[in-house]
């Protein structure tokens, strides 16, 4: 049928496996903000949820690195962590390998994409589930985009990535809901870990959130390595969530968290 | 400096519960599987967390690694601070420390 929801949310792993060190009145609101967005996205009816994540090495490393890469699986299992480490329990997350097929083919009609039969879901997915779809009842999508890797792809492509997606989603008689994983400014595993940029996480939000394309494509790797942390390149994430629903943003949530890392973030995006 | 062959041996013992065995069954036999500089295998077999940190392993990698070897949060960000001030700054990578050794970002 088309594109239904489209939103953008925090995927770090302290969100469910160091609550216990986050200001607990902080953890909760983005937590209940979570759930909320759980609630429009159940509201969208939708057949399956896509999941454009970041790549963390759980399933692809530089010996053969995709930078764009989908799942094509009936079913993928995770968290690939230890589960008491995220607070997320190992399970089985249903897949439509024949729904990625037909998305896949029209994507590739403008992006180059890997696939993939085999996928264990790393915090990236697992996280954002957790709090969406949380009794693993809606076909998951997985896409990651390689933000860990350099060389990465450009900004431009990951707004290609969109464009494609939206065609291709429009294409299938599936109802798909979208969601885009990512930290904004972070510097997550790092003797910096818990450092957040919140004026550049504002920043950015603005640009998302008006859909500015070439105030979302001017950001450079060098400037953001400088400012936001090597976790600032997932806002290539964000960037093709923002190319595929064409729409403006609604922020419903946005507050630095240190414990967890990163400026937490809620925010959806109407279609057009 | 090999740190592919490091984060290789990062990657696979992150993923392959057989890699996490010979861990504790055969670490040399393990290691001898990966074109390591004697550095890099000295810091694996001594889990010397902070000293792998400063040659450049990615986070993404490392943090999994400390957890299996039963490192809390805290210690892990404590062991990587720790190896900047005995070994100095990142040598390779993405993950070169921003902040100052006495400072805490997160409170930990």
């Amino acid at each position: 049928m088309s594109l239904v929801f489209a939103g953008i949310a925090s995927h770090a792993p302290g969100i469910t496996g160091r609550v216990d060190m986050a200001d607990p009145i902080a953890a909760q609101e983005f937590h209940r903000a979570y759930r909320a967005m759980a609630e429009r996205l159940e509201a969208a009816r939708p057949d399956a949820l896509m999941v454009v994540a970041a790549e963390h090495f759980a399933n692809f490393f530089m010996n053969n690195m995709p930078s764009f890469a989908v799942g094509m699986a009936e079913r993928y299992e995770g968290p690939i962590e230890d589960p008491e480490w995220l607070g997320i329990a190992r399970t089985t997350i249903p897949g439509n390998s024949a729904l990625s097929r037909r998305l896949i083919i029209d994507m590739m009609q403008s992006v180059d994409l890997a696939y993939a039969e085999e996928w264990k879901f790393d915090h990236g997915i697992m996280v954002p589930l957790h709090f969406l779809t949380p009794r693993y009842d809606v076909p998951v999508i997985p896409l990651n985009i390689n933000c860990q890797g350099p060389p990465l792809a450009p900004l431009h492509r990951a707004w290609a990535l969109g464009e494609a997606l939206r065609r291709a989603a429009d294409s299938v008689s599936e109802r798909i809901a979208l969601v885009g994983t990512g930290g904004i400014s972070h510097w997550p595993a790092t003797p910096d870990s818990g450092k957040i940029n919140e004026a550049w996480d504002r920043e950015f939000l603005e640009r998302w959130q008006a859909n500015d394309k070439r105030a979302l494509l001017s950001y450079t790797d060098e400037a953001t390595y400088r400012d936001a942390g090597q976790g600032g390149f997932e806002i290539r994430t964000f960037i093709t969530v923002a190319a595929a629903a064409k729409g403006r943003g609604a922020l419903h949530h946005y507050r630095a968290i240190p414990a967890f890392a990163v400026g937490c973030t809620i925010a959806d995006m109407s279609i057009h | 400096m090999s740190l592919y062959q490091m984060q290789k041996f990062l990657f696979d013992i992150n993923r392959d519960p057989g890699v996490q065995r010979q861990y504790h069954a055969d670490l040399a036999g393990l290691l001898n599987r990966y074109d390591l500089s004697a550095e890099e295998r000295d810091a694996i077999a001594k889990g010397d967390i902070g000293l792998i940190y400063v040659l450049g392993a990615n986070g993404q990698l490392l943090m999994h690694y400390a957890a299996f070897l039963g490192l809390p949060w805290a210690g892990y960000i404590a062991a990587m601070r720790a190896g900047v001030a005995k070994y100095g700054p990142v040598r390779a990578g993405l993950y070169h420390m921003t902040t100052g050794l006495n400072e805490s970002v997160a409170g930990v």
